[in-house]
């Protein structure tokens, strides 16, 4: 479609940002793979030489290892699941026509814009707070004991305040897939006999379905990764250690670098697999 | 059966009328045709007789029992969208079978009809695809198959074959006329294309800004159109119409008087003018002729072989027993 002159020039303006990236990239895992075959304790002696594979056995051995992939399914399970059927319900209700359209579909996003350290003190002093709290209020108004949310129940209210960030996202690319749906469709359906919640189901569902694997894909990724929500809140501790939270204590708090940075490439790996499904994914979406 | 009867029906989206009262009834077994300009409502009719939309005031009749407040799914009628309106994730066996299974009917007899319609329309060999995998015809009798299997009292066309190629237009109306023919099913059928109106229709609705102008047979309508628009519409080439002074000689406001029916000739004639574009189509000749003093074009069909090129003077003549005569309101004298 191009000529080979044209193929060359935009291979040469790509190429800064191509480097840039690649080397914000290399550096860092290079680094990684780098200290993850070492045993390098920087408060403990420096760097004490290769180890070979212990940190990678070491980091699997743990009995903090596999509490933390267990949380971390739970946690990215659980916002999925959420997200999903909440954005489904939330992105059908936003495709009705009503007043004031503009405003509430941008009020929908707004939990988006909201970095995740604000949003999860704000989740954590407003609402979850036992004495203070929005929620402690209620129970109260209701006349029963408050819960200290975030050491009851922490692994749901470490759920709740990652599902309200990414309600959002997942809204946002539904309620696109399904503004996309021809409306034609559903008035055959309708013909043809289909009542409302079996038009859902063999019309608007089967519609959605690529984008509900976009959403999960793109999900997952992120979510493996959550940090900021768990630090400010329960500190990884009422059996909330995550696979991240888990690297960076071995990193920061045992100050144990080769052991951290093997999980970081565990993680890396866990990422990428997930990754190549998307990218297939969303490569045959932009063919068709 | 499928006898429908609209009675003084009207819609209208907020303050906009866009139907006002308006009787019809369409008789069992009849292939009825709504054509008009677009916008001119016709579209609209066919959905609130689907019942996708709710009419405003009025009534409707099927089969001799009020249907007003039925919804779609009950009023056994069935519908085939102008864009097929296909379940592009079902395969073509699944989208003939969805209504039959949204009826509940056992596995067996769905089979058997879905089989059925399949030989019928020749869609046996692709009863496994999906729609993307189908060309626009196939496309088209997909959605036709999805309504015959339901064996409906009436069968809704809107504008279906508005999205094919005019070689695949010509042969699907064949099938569809063929297919009335041998169910015998009221149909009603939605186009623009007066072409379509004229060759599949028993009876034809000429609707306007949602008025009935006439309703009648192809050929009522093209031997007596009721007034200007009709006359106008029906034909093809457009009927010429002429004001003033020959129109008086008629006793009328206006005459008018289709290509068809003016023989065109280089020596005599009642009227003079020169030719300006002339097509050939090989079995007829369309001129357009100017300077006649009468209207700024007359357009004239003539055979094939005749030969007026541009810049020609010709004189033509019309056939004074097919010239329609109409009064200052438009409306048909005689």
């Amino acid at each position: 479609m191009a000529t080979q002159h044209s193929r060359s020039v935009a291979r040469l303006m790509m190429a800064p940002a191509v480097v840039l990236l690649l080397g914000w990239m290399l550096v860092p895992l290079t680094m990684t793979l780098y200290f993850s075959f070492k045993k390098y304790l920087p408060l403990r002696g420096g760097d004490l030489g290769w180890v070979g594979f212990d940190n990678y056995i070491r980091f699997v051995s743990s009995s903090s290892f596999w509490p933390a992939v267990q949380a971390t399914l739970v946690i990215v399970g659980g916002v999925l699941v959420i997200t999903v059927v909440l954005g489904i319900l939330l992105a059908m209700l936003l495709d009705q026509p009503m007043w004031g359209q503009g405003v509430v579909r941008i009020l929908v996003i707004a939990p988006f814009f909201v970095m995740p350290t604000v949003s999860a003190l704000v989740w954590k002093n407003m609402f979850m707070d036992p004495v203070n709290g929005l929620l402690a209020h209620l129970w109260r108004f209701f006349g029963a004991e408050p819960i200290s949310w975030l050491s009851e129940a922490s692994m749901t209210s470490i759920i709740m305040i990652v599902s309200w960030q990414w309600l959002p996202f997942a809204t946002l690319i539904l309620l696109t897939a399904i503004q996309s749906l021809d409306s034609e469709q559903l008035e055959a359906a309708e013909m043809d006999g289909a009542p409302v919640l079996k038009r859902f189901y063999h019309i608007i569902l089967p519609h959605l379905s690529r984008a509900i694997t976009i959403v999960i894909l793109i999900q997952t990724i992120f979510l493996l990764s959550i940090f900021a929500e768990i630090f400010v809140t329960t500190g990884g501790a009422f059996g909330t250690r995550t696979l991240t939270y888990l690297i960076f204590q071995r990193v920061l708090e045992s100050q144990n670098v080769g052991l951290g940075s093997a999980g970081g490439v565990y993680a890396i790996i866990l990422a990428n697999i997930v990754a190549i499904f998307l990218m297939r994914i969303v490569g045959k979406n932009l063919d068709a | 059966m499928g006898r429908i009867q609209l009675k003084s029906v009207t819609k209208s989206f907020g303050d906009v009328q866009v139907i006002p009262p308006l009787d019809l009834t369409i008789e069992d077994g009849e292939f009825t045709v709504f054509v008009g300009p677009s916008g001119c409502g016709k579209s609209t009719l066919l959905r609130l007789i689907a019942g996708l939309e709710d009419i405003t005031s009025g009534s409707i009749d099927i089969d001799g029992a009020d249907a007003t407040d039925v919804p779609p799914a009950k009023r056994g009628l069935a519908m085939v969208f102008q864009s097929y309106a296909l379940y592009p994730h079902m395969t073509v066996r699944k989208n003939i079978a969805f209504p039959l299974r949204m009826a509940k009917l056992d596995q067996a007899e769905i089979d058997k009809r879905v089989e059925g319609a399949a030989s019928v329309l020749n869609l046996t060999d692709y009863l496994d695809r999906r729609p993307g995998q189908l060309s626009g015809g196939q496309r088209q009798r997909v959605a036709i198959g999805r309504a015959i299997v339901r064996e409906p009292a009436a069968f809704l066309f809107d504008e279906p074959l508005s999205n094919l190629d005019a070689a695949l237009r010509v042969g699907m109306r064949l099938e569809i006329s063929e297919l009335h023919e041998r169910l015998a099913t009221t149909m009603i059928y939605v186009t623009h294309d007066q072409v379509e109106a004229m060759t599949m229709a028993d009876k034809i609705v000429v609707l306007q800004a949602g008025v009935i102008e006439q309703v009648g047979s192809p050929l009522e309508l093209y031997r007596t159109p009721r007034n200007l628009f009709v006359a106008g519409f029906i034909g093809s080439p457009k009927m010429n119409f002429i004001e003033g002074e020959e129109a008086a000689k008629y006793g009328a406001q206006t005459i008018g008087i289709r290509p068809e029916h003016i023989t065109v000739s280089d020596t005599e004639g009642d009227w003079s003018g020169v030719v300006s574009v002339s097509e050939h189509l090989g079995s007829d000749t369309f001129f357009h002729v100017h300077e006649t003093g009468l209207a700024d074009t007359i357009t004239v069909r003539a055979d094939g072989e005749v030969g007026f090129r541009h810049g020609d003077r010709v004189h033509l003549t019309p056939r004074a027993d097919v010239i329609h005569r109409f009064d200052a309101k438009g409306l048909r004298i005689g």
